[in-house]
């Protein structure tokens, strides 16, 4: 039970604004590889539904998912509605590629791949362009509001919004043709939904990535509340590291008598100058030297800030590293092959296998075929007994398909389709559906018997598809 | 949480304590929550004034927001109603005018201008008309004849066998669901002791009984009298809608409810003959368009195949 050991607190306040961060631009690894990840991921994002990409049937749009035919387009590979179960295969997949990095290097998503993360740094990138960097930023923050910042934040905004707009119109250029969509949505001719998804989408982009940005990692993201789960003393983490930087009477500035290691060894100080830096370049704001925290997204910046004072020093680098927990207690070195990261490992293998024989070996036609239950027979004038069927056949293939129709397990049938068609036609990438009347002449020794369709394609283009049925007598 | 002074160990707690050493930081609500939570307000304002939402006394306030649909008045011009949002006057609208709707119009059209044998002839269209069919017969004919057109023996004729009492042309199927349909077969006054012989010998058209002899020729003689509209040899005439004798259907008399004892199939049609029949359907012209009596007629036609 909650009990009060404190009678006289109270909060100062019920609501706190943000705190607008200015976060320093940095080089290093890290940055880099930061810059290089955004460089492809914008690079697929915002080219590929400009990829054309010729069809026999359907759009000549490489990645394109079509609503009203309800297709997914992806390249050659064309995903049907009853192809639905690889869309959950592969977000079984991701599932577990999320836990098995993050049960190894923490949360490297957050950090490197997140659509937040991207978008926030382009952000930012553009705000250091118009506005200058972090000191600028902050002089500019607390200046009246007069011409020079009425006009920097009015840029920045201003390119903000293209950047959330052409987001927008990219994201929504992949539900249709997207030259076709470009024409019609600035000649005011596009569907509603592209013009709602747009703005959405323009909207959220900038509200998430202009203006919230870290508070959506810290109060929105989910992701971010369960992920410690998936940490052990082994995972990775970006870490500083105490015991180097605080030494046994804690981390003190460049002074007169503690410039070099040696001597802030000997007095027992530590290697951390407190210059701030890795402060200073963090995208949430926080101060790693506090410990793993909610906010910290794993950008590894500060590592790049801290390695840059260490090598302009001429000392280690390392103060702030990727460490696991157990290391920076005991100094041992993380078990990469450890039983949870090899689980997690076979499990995201085992995925990807699935989903690839999902995608190969997904038939290339298929048929369903449903008796007519009302009535399930019929005496016909000659006294033989009729049932229907509905044989549905559905052709994923991008050229047409033509069957033969055979019926097994009564030798004495008639078959006949509905239209006195000869053989069953299926267009390419399509379905059709055809009734199928089965006439036997009376048996009174049996009630029912257990008959199989067989299509055989005429051009022996696929392997006959079988399907069984009843033939119901009375 | 971007709170400078927010070190280790001297953050402002609630000062609930859990098991001993769980504290809750007392950090306040970041504003944008309360802006957000303003933003819900103004939408459901925003909410109330576009859609119905109050109730009050017997009524409730309707919104500003409008549907509009086309209905067809009195004189069978076309009127543009304007209603208050509402989700019945929304489906009317989608009904008209949505995208799968007007698609199915754009066939409905295609299939108007085409000949039976066009529309049989291109799987595609035949699979439209039939699934359109479809939908008729369930909204107008299967009440009586069934949800398969399986028919009530004795009542309402099967329309899943091959037999077509008035002839299988779509021509006639669509003129008879145009203008209904009177069958009729008047009572006979067979004499007592010739209606066994004469129902024995309408069994034996139809190979369900043996007869044979005096009783035979008996049978044949009072069957002269049935053979105006069923035919000299009982096949049948379509242009009464006489049905075929010789057959192995029963539409009327349940023969093949008896399971074979003769006695009873005897009765059933000496019942039939001594009460005459009447069987109406009325007629559907005045409810149905053409084009879809045509669709009509095909599903009808093909569900028994010929
Ligand atoms: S603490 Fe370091 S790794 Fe974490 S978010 Fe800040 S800069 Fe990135
Ligand atoms: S950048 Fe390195 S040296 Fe500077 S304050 Fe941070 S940990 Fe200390």
């Amino acid at each position: 039970m909650a009990q009060h050991d404190d009678p006289s607190y109270a909060a100062d306040e019920l609501y706190a604004a943000r705190e607008p961060i200015h976060p320093k631009g940095i080089r290093g690894r890290f940055r880099r590889f930061k810059n290089a990840v955004l460089l492809i991921a914008y690079g697929v994002f915002f080219l590929l539904p400009w990829v054309r990409w010729e069809r026999l049937t359907g759009p000549d749009q490489a990645v394109m998912f079509d609503i009203p035919s309800r297709r997914y387009y992806l390249f050659d590979l064309v995903i049907h509605p009853q192809d639905m179960f690889l869309l959950a295969g592969f977000l079984i997949l991701a599932a577990w590629l999320l836990f098995f990095v993050t049960g190894l290097v923490g949360r490297a998503f957050c950090g490197y791949f997140c659509f937040q993360t991207l978008w926030t740094d382009t952000f930012m990138k553009v705000e250091a362009l118009v506005q200058g960097d972090r000191n600028k930023r902050m002089r500019l923050e607390k200046q009246p509001w007069n011409a020079e910042k009425i006009t920097k934040k009015g840029i920045t905004i201003a390119i903000w919004t293209a950047i959330a707009f052409w987001t927008g119109f990219t994201f929504t250029a992949y539900w249709a043709d997207a030259p076709q969509l470009f024409v019609d949505f600035f000649t005011l001719d596009a569907a509603k939904a592209a013009y709602i998804t747009t703005g959405i989408l323009t909207v959220t982009t900038l509200i998430a990535a202009g203006f919230a940005r870290e508070q959506v990692c810290i109060y929105m993201c989910p992701y971010a509340r369960f992920q410690s789960v998936m940490f052990d003393k082994e995972t990775l983490l970006v870490s500083y590291d105490a015991k180097r930087g605080e030494g046994e009477s804690g981390r003190k500035p460049l002074k007169q008598g503690l410039m070099t290691l040696d001597e802030r060894h000997g007095q027992g100080v530590g290697d951390c100058i407190d210059c701030k830096l890795c402060v200073q370049v963090c995208p949430t704001g926080i101060d790693i030297r506090d410990g793993l925290q909610l906010e910290c997204i794993s950008c590894g910046l500060c590592i790049d800030a801290c390695d840059q004072i260490m090598t302009k020093r001429g000392w280690p680098t390392g103060l702030i590293r990727y460490a696991s927990e157990q290391e920076l207690e005991t100094g041992e070195k993380p078990n990469l092959l450890k039983f949870r990261t090899i689980g997690y490992g076979i499990a995201t293998l085992a995925a990807t296998a699935l989903l690839l024989y999902g995608i190969f070996a997904r038939a290339p036609a298929d048929i369903s075929v449903q008796q007519v239950r009302q009535p399930l027979f019929t005496v016909l004038a000659s006294g033989d007994i009729q049932n229907n069927y509905n044989v549905k056949i559905n052709n994923k293939l991008q050229e047409r398909l033509d069957f033969t129709l055979a019926l097994e397990g009564l030798p004495d049938a008639k078959v006949s389709v509905v239209g006195d068609f000869e053989g069953l036609s299926v267009p390419a990438d399509g379905s059709r559906k055809y009734l199928v009347h089965v006439r036997a002449p009376r048996d009174a020794e049996v009630d029912r018997r257990k008959i199989e369709f067989v299509l055989t394609e005429e051009n022996g283009r696929i392997e006959p598809l079988e399907h069984d049925a009843t033939f119901v007598f009375r | 949480m971007s709170q400078p002074e927010n070190k280790q160990g001297q953050v402002e707690t609630t000062g609930h304590v859990w098991d001993g050493d769980l504290r809750e930081y007392n950090n306040p609500l970041p504003r944008w929550w309360l802006w957000a939570f303003y933003i819900t307000i103004i939408f459901s304002v925003v909410y109330w004034i576009l859609y119905p939402a109050w109730p009050y006394g017997d009524t409730y306030t309707k919104g500003i927001n409008t549907v509009e649909y086309t209905v067809e008045g009195e004189n069978g011009e076309e009127k543009t109603v304007t209603e208050h949002w509402n989700t019945r006057a929304l489906f009317t609208k989608n009904m008209q005018s949505s995208p799968s709707a007007l698609a199915q119009q754009e066939w409905v059209n295609k299939v108007k201008d085409m000949s039976f044998e066009e529309i049989e002839q291109d799987p595609d269209t035949l699979q439209f008309a039939m699934s359109v069919g479809h939908g008729t017969f369930g909204d107008y004919c299967a009440a009586c004849h069934g949800a398969g057109g399986q028919g009530k023996i004795g009542l309402f004729p099967n329309l899943a066998d091959n037999a077509w009492l008035y002839g299988n042309s779509y021509e006639t199927i669509v003129s008879k669901i145009d203008g209904g349909i009177n069958g009729m077969m008047p009572a006979q006054n067979v004499p007592e002791d010739k209606i066994d012989d004469l129902a024995k010998y309408v069994l034996s058209l139809s190979g369900n009984a043996e007869i044979s002899g005096e009783a035979a020729s008996r049978g044949k003689q009072a069957f002269a009298t049935c053979a105006g509209c069923h035919g000299q040899n009982g096949e049948g005439n379509e242009a009464m809608g006489a049905p075929n004798l010789t057959d192995a259907i029963w539409d009327v008399a349940d023969v093949p409810g008896c399971g074979g004892d003769t006695a009873c199939q005897v009765d059933e049609i000496k019942h039939v003959v001594n009460n005459g029949i009447e069987r109406q359907m009325p007629g559907f012209g005045d409810r149905l368009t053409e084009t879809q009596m045509r669709m009509l007629a095909i599903y009808v036609r093909q569900m028994g195949g010929n």
